[in-house]
Parts: C-alpha cells; sequence; structure tokens
C-alpha cells in the first residue's frame, strides 16, 4: 500500500522532535514559532517544494561563517528537539540541508551489509574461518554416510566397484587392453583419479545452491561451501589412493622412488579441483539446471581422458589437430602424471617434463581464476 | 503527513546529530527468485514451447518482498518489527544481516548484525552435538571456546530432558526440539546489533521463559536489538519503537503503543472475530 494514501495517524519518530520547536524566524523551514514546552505542533509552514533529486550530497564540511544560502531552507527539515538546539548551529549551517540517508551512514563509519569485501580481506576472512571450513567437511562426510551400515568404507568400495565393472566390460569382454601390460593397474590410476575431479566437481555445484538455508542463516565468506566440498571428497581420494597402491601391487607393479611424484600430482590436482569447484558453485548457484547436465558433460570427459583404454588410441585415430587439445586435457595430464609415479612401462601421451608444466599450469590458472570468479558475486549468493 | 520523508531518502529527524546510527536502510528493494513448479508449466512440451517462444517461465517467478523501505536506527534503539504474514518483515531482517542482497538501494550497518533465528539450516544427519560445534564455528568462535560451551549450549536447549538425544542425528528430533536447539546455538554469542525472528515463538513455557531471560541479556549486551514477532505482547514489553510493514513497505514506524494500536485496528478490520479477543 503506498504510504501517501494511508489514512493512519501515523506518527513518526521524527514528531518526538516536532514537539519542541525552537523559535528561530531566521531558518523560516522550521515554520512557526513555538513555545519550547508546546504540545505536538504540527508543522505549519509551507510545504516543501517538489523534489526532483533524491539524495543529496554533503560536499564540504559546515562553515559557521557563511549565511545559509537557501533562504526557504532544506525542503522536508523537520523541527528539533528542545535538548538538541545545542547542535543547532551545525545542523543549520549545512547549505545543502539534511544528509542523505547514505551521507549519514558515510559519515557515521557504517558499511554496506552486503557488500563484496576486497580480496585481500577475503582471503583474510576465509583463513579465519578455517576451522569451520574443517568441521563443515568433516560433517558433510559423515552425513554422506550417515545412514548407511557400512559407513566410510564406502569411500573405498565405491571406486572399487566402478574400476571392477569397467575391468570386466572394457578389459575382458571388449579386450581394450591391446598395448598396455598391466590394464587392471593402467584402469585403476585413471579411474580412481578421475573419480577425484568427478566428485569434486558434482558436490561442488550444489555447495551453495543446496544450502542456501545455510547461506541465509548465517553471514560467513561463502567460498567456504565449495571449499569443504572439495575438501571433504579430498579424504576419498587419499583412502582410495590407499587402495590403488594395493592394487597397483597386486597386479605386480615394483614399489618404486617415484611413488613420491604422486603427492605433488594429488596436490596439483586438488588446486584444479577447487578452482573448477569455485566455478560450478557460482554457475550452479544462478542456473539449477547446470546440476542435470553435469554428469553428462563429466561422461564426455572421461572418455576424453583415457581412463578406460590406451592413451595410445587417442593418437592412431584422432585427427592431428584434435590431439594437442586431447593431451592437453587436465584430468588426463593428471591421471598420466599418477600412471607415471606409479607404473614402468606405461604408455603416456605426452613427456613427463611437459606433463608437469601442464599440470602446474591448470592448477594455478583454474586454481586463482576460478576463486576470483566465485568472489565476484560474492554478495549475490542467497537471492536464487 | 508525517512519514513522507523516507521515501525522498532523506533524513528524517534531527537524531542523526545527536545519536550515533548503527543500522541505516536506504530505499531498500528486495527481490527474490522463486522456483518451482506451476501445473502443465512442468511438463517437457511446455517446457520446449518456452523455451521456443522465449515466453517467460511462470515457475520461476521474483517476489519482490521488500518495496524501498528507509530508516535509520540508533544506538540503543530496541525496534519492533510486525506486519501480517508475508508483509516483508523475515526478509527486511534477512537483508540487514546482509545474507540476501539488495536489489536496488542499500543496507548500511555499523558492525556484523547477528542474525537470532529458528531457520538456521544444520545439517540433518549430524548429532545434535555436532550441530552445535558447526553452528558456533560458523558463527566466528574458535574452536576450544566452542568446545568450552558445548556443554551449556546443549543444557539450555533442553534436548536432553528426555534422554541422550544430544548424541542422536538431528533428523530424529521433533520440530520443536530441532527449533530449541537452533535458538540455543543462535543465542549463544552475544552481537552489538541483534536481529531476533519469531524465536520466542518456540518450544513449551518453561524454553519460552528460558529464551526470553536468554534474550533480555543479549539485549543488555547490543547496541541495537530488531524483533520480529506476531507475539503483541512480547513486542510491547521489550521495544519503545515499531515498524509496522504492510506489503513490503513501511505504513508506520513510530513509538510503541501507538504502532500497536493502529496496527490491531488494522487488524481487526480485517478479521474481526480473530483479533477480537487481543483488542
Amino acid at each position: 500500500m503506498a504510504r501517501g494514501a494511508d489514512p493512519m495517524p501515523g506518527r513518526h519518530y521524527a514528531d518526538d522532535a516536532r514537539e519542541t520547536v525552537p523559535g528561530s524566524s531566521a531558518y523560516p523551514w522550521f515554520g512557526q514559532p513555538a513555545a519550547p514546552s508546546s504540545p505536538a505542533t504540527p508543522m505549519t509552514g509551507p510545504p516543501p517544494p517538489e523534489e526532483t533529486e533524491t539524495t543529496v550530497v554533503f560536499t564540504r564540511p559546515p562553515d559557521l561563517t557563511t549565511p545559509p544560502r537557501q533562504p526557504s531552507g532544506p525542503p522536508g527539515m523537520p523541527p528539533l528537539h528542545a535538548a538538541e538546539t545545542a547542535l543547532l548551529p551545525r545542523f543549520l549551517e549545512a547549505p545543502e540541508g539534511p544528509p542523505s540517508l547514505a551521507e549519514l551512514a558515510r559519515r557515521h563509519g557504517l558499511r554496506p551489509a552486503s557488500a563484496r569485501p576486497s580480496l585481500g580481506t577475503y582471503i583474510r576472512d576465509l583463513w579465519r574461518c578455517r576451522e569451520f571450513i574443517l568441521a563443515y567437511a568433516n560433517g558433510r562426510t559423515v552425513a554422506s554416510f550417515g545412514a548407511t551400515r557400512l559407513g566410510r568404507l564406502w569411500q573405498v568400495l565405491t571406486p572399487l566397484l566402478n574400476a571392477g565393472i569397467y575391468f570386466l566390460v572394457f578389459g575382458v569382454i571388449l579386450g581394450a587392453r591391446r598395448g598396455v601390460d598391466n590394464f587392471v593397474g593402467y584402469l585403476c590410476v585413471g579411474m580412481f583419479i578421475f573419480t577425484a575431479t568427478q566428485n569434486a566437481a558434482q558436490y561442488a555445484v550444489s555447495s551453495i545452491s543446496g544450502q542456501l538455508g545455510l547461506v541465509r542463516a548465517l553471514q560467513f565468506p561463502r567460498a567456504s561451501l565449495p571449499i569443504a566440498m572439495v575438501i571433504s571428497q579430498l579424504e576419498g581420494v587419499l583412502v582410495s589412493m590407499v587402495v590403488l597402491a594395493g592394487i597397483v601391487v597386486a597386479t605386480g607393479e615394483p614399489i618404486t622412488v617415484e611413488w613420491v611424484y604422486l603427492a605433488p600430482t594429488l596436490a596439483l590436482q586438488f588446486a584444479f579441483n577447487l578452482g573448477l569447484g569455485f566455478i560450478l558453485a557460482r554457475i550452479g548457484a544462478k542456473i539449477a539446471d547446470v546440476r542435470q547436465v553435469l554428469p553428462y558433460v563429466l561422461r564426455v570427459w572421461m572418455y576424453g581422458s583415457a581412463v578406460l583404454y590406451s592413451v595410445e588410441l587417442f593418437q592412431a585415430h584422432l585427427p592431428s589437430w584434435a590431439q594437442p587439445i586431447v593431451l592437453a586435457n587436465p584430468a588426463l595430464v593428471y591421471i598420466e602424471l599418477a600412471r607415471y609415479s606409479l607404473m614402468e612401462n606405461v604408455p603416456l601421451g605426452s613427456p613427463v617434463n611437459q606433463l608437469w608444466i601442464m599440470g602446474a599450469a591448470w592448477a594455478l590458472v583454474v586454481g586463482i581464476a576460478g576463486f576470483i570468479y566465485f568472489w565476484r558475486a560474492e554478495a549475490e549468493y542467497g537471492r536464487g | 503527513m508525517a512519514d513522507v520523508a523516507p521515501e525522498r531518502g532523506r533524513l528524517i529527524g534531527a537524531q542523526a546529530y545527536t545519536r550515533n546510527p548503527t543500522v541505516v536502510v536506504d530505499n531498500l528493494h528486495v527481490t527474490y527468485e522463486v522456483r518451482g513448479s506451476i501445473g502443465s508449466a512442468a511438463s517437457p512440451t511446455a517446457a520446449l514451447k518456452r523455451i521456443l517462444t522465449g515466453s517467460g517461465n511462470k515457475g520461476r517467478r521474483w517476489v519482490h518482498a521488500v518495496r524501498g523501505v528507509s530508516f535509520a536506527a540508533y544506538e540503543g534503539d530496541a525496534i519492533g518489527l510486525i506486519g501480517s504474514n508475508g508483509s516483508g518483515k523475515s526478509t527486511l531482517l534477512r537483508a540487514i544481516a546482509g545474507l540476501i542482497p539488495a536489489a536496488s538501494g542499500a543496507v548500511y550497518t555499523k558492525r556484523q548484525p547477528a542474525l537470532l533465528g529458528v531457520n538456521a539450516v544444520l545439517l540433518n544427519d549430524l548429532s545434535g552435538e555436532q550441530n552445535v560445534i558447526l553452528g558456533c564455528l560458523a558463527m566466528g568462535m574458535r574452536r576450544s571456546e566452542v568446545m568450552a560451551r558445548v556443554k551449556e549450549i546443549i543444557e539450555f536447549s533442553g534436548i536432553n530432558d528426555k534422554g541422550d538425544f544430544a548424541s542422536l542425528p538431528m533428523r530424529t528430533y521433533s520440530s520443536g526440539m530441532a527449533a530449541r536447539l537452533r535458538f540455543a546455538i543462535a543465542a549463544s554469542k552475544t552481537h552489538d546489533i541483534l536481529l531476533i525472528d519469531e524465536a520466542l515463538a518456540t518450544g513449551d513455557q518453561q524454553f519460552l521463559k528460558r529464551s526470553e531471560q536468554r534474550v533480555q541479556e543479549l539485549r543488555a549486551g547490543a547496541g541495537t536489538v530488531f524483533l520480529v514477532s506476531h507475539e503483541l505482547e512480547t513486542i510491547r514489553k521489550s521495544c519503545e519503537r515499531t515498524i509496522w510493514l504492510e506489503n513490503g513497505v513501511i505504513r508506520m514506524d513510530g513509538p510503541t503503543p501507538e504502532v500497536v494500536k493502529a496496527y490491531v485496528e488494522y487488524m481487526s478490520a480485517l478479521e474481526p472475530e480473530k483479533w477480537r479477543k487481543k483488542k
């Protein structure tokens, strides 16, 4: 309902001030002078002229020596409370009239409630709520297995079952083992590494949109949510790596010094997953349909990452222009690095040095760009 | 009329020169998107038609919950927010807390306001105790501080009155228990600017008394308090100033007795049977 049409005898707080009007005819916009103790007196001065602008900016400090420039006074100016007359000079000498609400806020050092913080502040805030991020990540992990009997054992069983099915289909029935000595190991490394990125993406995409209640109830850096999601997957990744080591050794690979390369590989992949998670979280917060499309995108990505067959098939069958694109695919880069670390005599699509450079580049570029992309919409989360 | 000024974005009253504002709301508009399927609009053919013809999606609508609200709150104010259901009270509170972004206009605050509500969604698969820890960490408490206070918070919520519920997942709780726990978590910290959303309306008489007492304590420590409630008695008791929202617009803003009186008159004109008693 429009307030102008309101017939209610509404009394604003400002009316309190109106009860005692300081007598001063020098400032005619205060209306008729009234006795300080008189009861509520309505403003009887001329109606304020129609305003054309909605905000008045206070451009300079009040100057006590200069008389008011506007003899008619600022429009809409209510009179003062008796106790406030001590401040009258400051109040009246402002030639532009009373400040706007925005100006009042600025003068008292008030900050916008939902403004996006600067990047530095944002990172500091995130660091400050690290305990929440870890607790939330752990809570999500516990909660996701909460109702199952085997609990966290599923972190191991899920990748194992997947690897078993794909081995049956591609290794035994279709016979894609051509060109790889240890196909089971090859398949499992690819499967487990890809699953890490896949899970991070799937959980991150709904990290904001799935937790709108939390977002609308508490104020914290929103990046905490995708970070917590990716971290909660990290635990599963580490568990699955132990399983993977067992599989690789069981299929006849020796334990070599090169195994230590798995650590930097996983670190780089984690940074990449974080960046990817940020990007997906922001898109997912805006467009709910992304969650439906994502599984298909991930499946295509998996086929493009030589998880289920030898990477040499790409070199044999793809046109030459498409090869560098497929071989630079970040998931394939991290899978190849893991294969190089854990296995001997394994076919690789790119030289190892190049793999490290690409892996680091992907982690840096996607990690940083994803974080900035997410931060830029910080004030927007919670509306959709 | 006394209340013409806010629409112009002007400051009303000379209070600005004598008191320190803590919350300034300047011509605030809040819209949010509601996604839901409405009848045939959800069918695949309808969706395809919508995409092909470019016509508006009926399942997605924008709700204009707050429409140009302006006011300033000062240190020491306790402000009640009243209005009929769906008048935008809770949305306004969330916008002040910075939880829902403004579509236009702005909210300025001195410190980070804290919203004390029973709506905080926690993780239902986690135990009550884990949720207490998580909720406190989310409010910015340190882990050591949280651990020292978990027992106290659970005791306050009273969820353990009927057996050891604190170690059970929250999905096993009754709605009243969950609401009590959420309130206990939210009320465990003191804040400079406190926004209370219907928090007092949950739980039995015993809990009601306890939570009222806790809110009084929090109020004593807070600079400015906003209280949304349908219980006019609560508003009368604890707020000197009241803002009456209707359809997302301020209908009245002033001393509590007058605003509440006008509100009761207005409501009893709309629903005479329901309001006769309260009048």
